[in-house]
């Protein structure tokens, strides 16, 4: 799904200029959940905006769906983005005057799909997260975890091949939290690459694979046993994580030897 | 893209964004309605201008005698001038151009006018049969003093309406037979005159038999005639060959300006146009200038509402909407407001002017009828939706082009 070949991209700080990725090589295939981490600078999210095409890159190659992503123009760009990339941001990104259903709606619109039939999937998306209910609600009106389950179904309507969740629970509590990796889980048990960037452990532990970026390259980079760690709450410290077997000693260890 | 879609989605965001819809499309609103107000206020002006010359014929000369100033070839100044029918036909017959003509003898003071017992006091003019035209007279009724009436120095009248209702009431007038100081006329016609009360109780003669009733001689008081559609220039020069003629016939000075004096319309109506165009350039600065106070206002709010979208229009690209998308949301958002609003003020500023037009009072003289051309305001509006467009565009354009990443970043 996602092929990356020694990836660069800098930014001009002033007469400076700043490497931020150095040479990144990844590939993702359909139906993964991955999740990046890294100390904040470290590139993640200048990667996560690239994959998105939210952002260009100077060097090597990106390829979606089997499709070089170099110099792409911003319309290109954007129906690309329409038709294979949903996202979930931190600070969930609704538009504040339209309401959950309005919000869920705003992609097809893009994709100039009827208002009748747009209403008619977004109810069935926000169905999914759990919010028919609060559907003609203001995102304001809305707790933090519920906005985000809404710019989830957001991210889901147009049946995308890749959600990327750039830090999506960092402004929830740990209980919302795992609240929304598991309806993550529940996108990627239907197919769709699920790219989660998070600087939390435990969130990184619920995947199936994590990415250690260090400096702009990739430190490193291997598959874990998911595990669910509200079911581990009781033995949640880091020295006992560290003993609970490769999973969550894979979660647990920021630096491993 | 759907279109009633698109219009559905702009009047959703302008719906949910009431107090920034609200602030734009009052400058526009207020431009347009100031500058409506503004040149109608000129309209209603230069209307009261007009209204002074509706009395008499514009493209007139006026000539009446006086006294002269100035000792010319011998003769002690001080002299009273004094026209005959002699003059009149002179001036009439040589000067090229001359349209409607009439000399005026005045029978000094009012007069006691009777008809049977009812009795009133009003001025009489003899006059030609051209002093219709010069007077702008309206027969109401029957017909004005004719040739006929002057060859045969017929004892007849056409009074105004105002003497009419005096002494007749509602009694028919034509054909019966009033005294003017106790000699005996007959009424042949009514007039109106859209001048002042005065015009309406007026009983003119014709000049031929108030002189001979009269017992005025030949003598002439005025002379009057119209220029046709001549130009400034040549009036100017008709007016000049008067005063030779007269100057030749009475030996006085044609540069003593007390001899006669000498009026002539369209040099004066050419003054207030002048000065209209003054007032009408005057009036346009100021709307213009209100117009561009309206256009930077517009323009303001525009940059300001692109630059507070900038974290949406980002949501936006990043759920898959183009560039184009972008700027022609932002566009016909503006499009939308600029027009709708202009279109309020428009009508406002018309319903205040046609307002103001009926409040004044009928006989208001110099300031009359305010009114704008709606082709005017129509284009004013146009001129504000573009500024508006153009305002947004810019922004929009560098908004929709930013990479979504930074639109994102921005709070």
């Amino acid at each position: 799904m996602i092929r990356l070949r020694n990836l660069h991209k800098s930014y001009r700080m002033g007469t400076n200029r700043l490497h931020v990725l150095k040479g990144i090589d990844l590939d993702v295939g359909a139906g993964e959940l991955i999740s990046i981490m890294g100390a904040s600078g470290s590139g993640k999210s200048t990667l996560m905006n690239i994959l998105g095409l939210l952002d260009r890159y100077d060097e090597g190659s990106y390829q979606l769906d089997g499709e070089e992503m170099k110099d792409l123009s911003e319309t290109r760009a954007a129906n690309l983005r329409s038709r294979f990339i949903g996202f979930v941001f931190q600070s969930f990104h609704l538009v504040p005057f339209k309401t959950a259903a309005e919000n869920v709606a705003l992609p097809l619109y893009y994709q100039g799909v009827p208002r009748k039939r747009r209403n008619r999937t977004a109810a069935e998306y926000l169905e999914r997260v759990g919010l028919a209910d609060r559907a003609e609600h203001l995102p304001r009106e809305l707790s933090g975890g519920q906005q985000q389950r809404v710019a989830i179904a957001r991210a889901l309507i147009t049946q995308p091949k890749v959600i990327l969740a750039d830090e999506p629970t960092g402004a929830l509590d740990s209980q919302t939290s795992y609240e929304i990796l598991k309806v993550l889980q529940g996108v990627q048990a239907e197919g769709v690459s699920v790219i989660i960037i998070t600087h939390e452990r435990d969130i990184a532990g619920m995947t199936d694979r994590i990415i250690h970026l260090v400096d702009g390259t990739i430190d490193w980079d291997r598959k874990i046993k998911r595990h669910d760690p509200e079911a581990e709450i009781g033995a949640a410290t880091p020295e006992e994580l560290a003993q609970a077997g490769p999973a969550a000693a894979a979660a647990g260890a920021g630096a491993p030897a | 893209m759907i279109d009633v879609d698109t219009w559905q989605e702009i009047f959703d965001t302008l719906r949910r964004n009431r107090l920034r819809t609200v602030l734009t499309g009052f400058a526009v609103a207020w431009g347009i309605f100031m500058l409506i107000v503004l040149l109608g206020s000129g309209e209603g002006l230069k209307n009261g201008v007009e209204y002074q010359f509706r009395d008499d014929a514009i493209n007139s000369i006026w000539v009446s005698s006086g006294r002269t100033s100035a000792p010319f070839k011998g003769l002690q100044p001080g002299r009273q001038i004094r026209f005959t029918n002699d003059d009149y036909s002179e001036v009439t017959t040589r000067i090229a151009g001359v349209e409607y003509s009439s000399a005026r003898f005045w029978i000094f003071g009012s007069q006691q006018v009777n008809y049977q017992d009812e009795w009133g006091s009003f001025s009489i003019r003899a006059v030609h049969p051209g002093h219709k035209m010069l007077e702008k007279t309206k027969v109401v009724e029957g017909r004005f003093v004719n040739d006929l009436d002057l060859r045969d120095y017929r004892k007849v009248a056409a009074i105004g309406t105002l003497v009419k209702d005096a002494l007749f009431h509602d009694a028919p007038a034509i054909g019966r037979e009033i005294r003017i100081a106790g000699i005996s006329f007959k009424v042949i016609g009514v007039f109106d005159d859209d001048g002042s009360e005065g015009e309406r109780e007026i009983i003119y003669l014709p000049i031929t038999t108030a002189q001979r009733t009269f017992n005025g001689k030949n003598r002439v008081n005025q002379i009057l005639y119209t220029t046709g559609d001549a130009s400034l220039a040549e009036s100017t020069g008709m007016a000049d060959q008067t005063r030779d003629i007269l100057a030749t016939n009475h030996t006085f000075d044609p540069e003593d300006q007390r001899a006669i004096f000498l009026r002539n319309g369209v040099e004066q109506f050419q003054r207030f146009v002048a000065m209209m165009n003054g007032i009408r350039l005057f009036v346009w600065m100021v709307g213009i200038g209100t117009l561009l106070a309206g256009v930077v206002g517009v323009s303001n709010i525009m940059l300001v509402a692109v630059k507070e979208r900038t974290r949406e229009i980002g949501v936006r690209k990043a759920l898959g909407a183009t560039p184009r998308s972008i700027v022609g949301l932002i566009l016909k958002e503006s499009v939308l407001i600029t027009a709708v609003a202009g279109y309020l003020g428009l009508v406002l500023g018309v319903l205040v002017l046609e307002g103001v037009g009926r409040v004044l009072p009928e006989e208001s003289a110099f300031f009359r009828n305010p009114q704008v051309d709606l082709s005017t305001g129509i284009a004013a509006t146009i001129l504000l939706v573009v500024a508006g467009t153009v305002a947004g565009y810019f922004p929009a354009r560098r908004a929709a082009s930013v990479q979504p990443v930074e639109a994102l970043r921005e709070d």
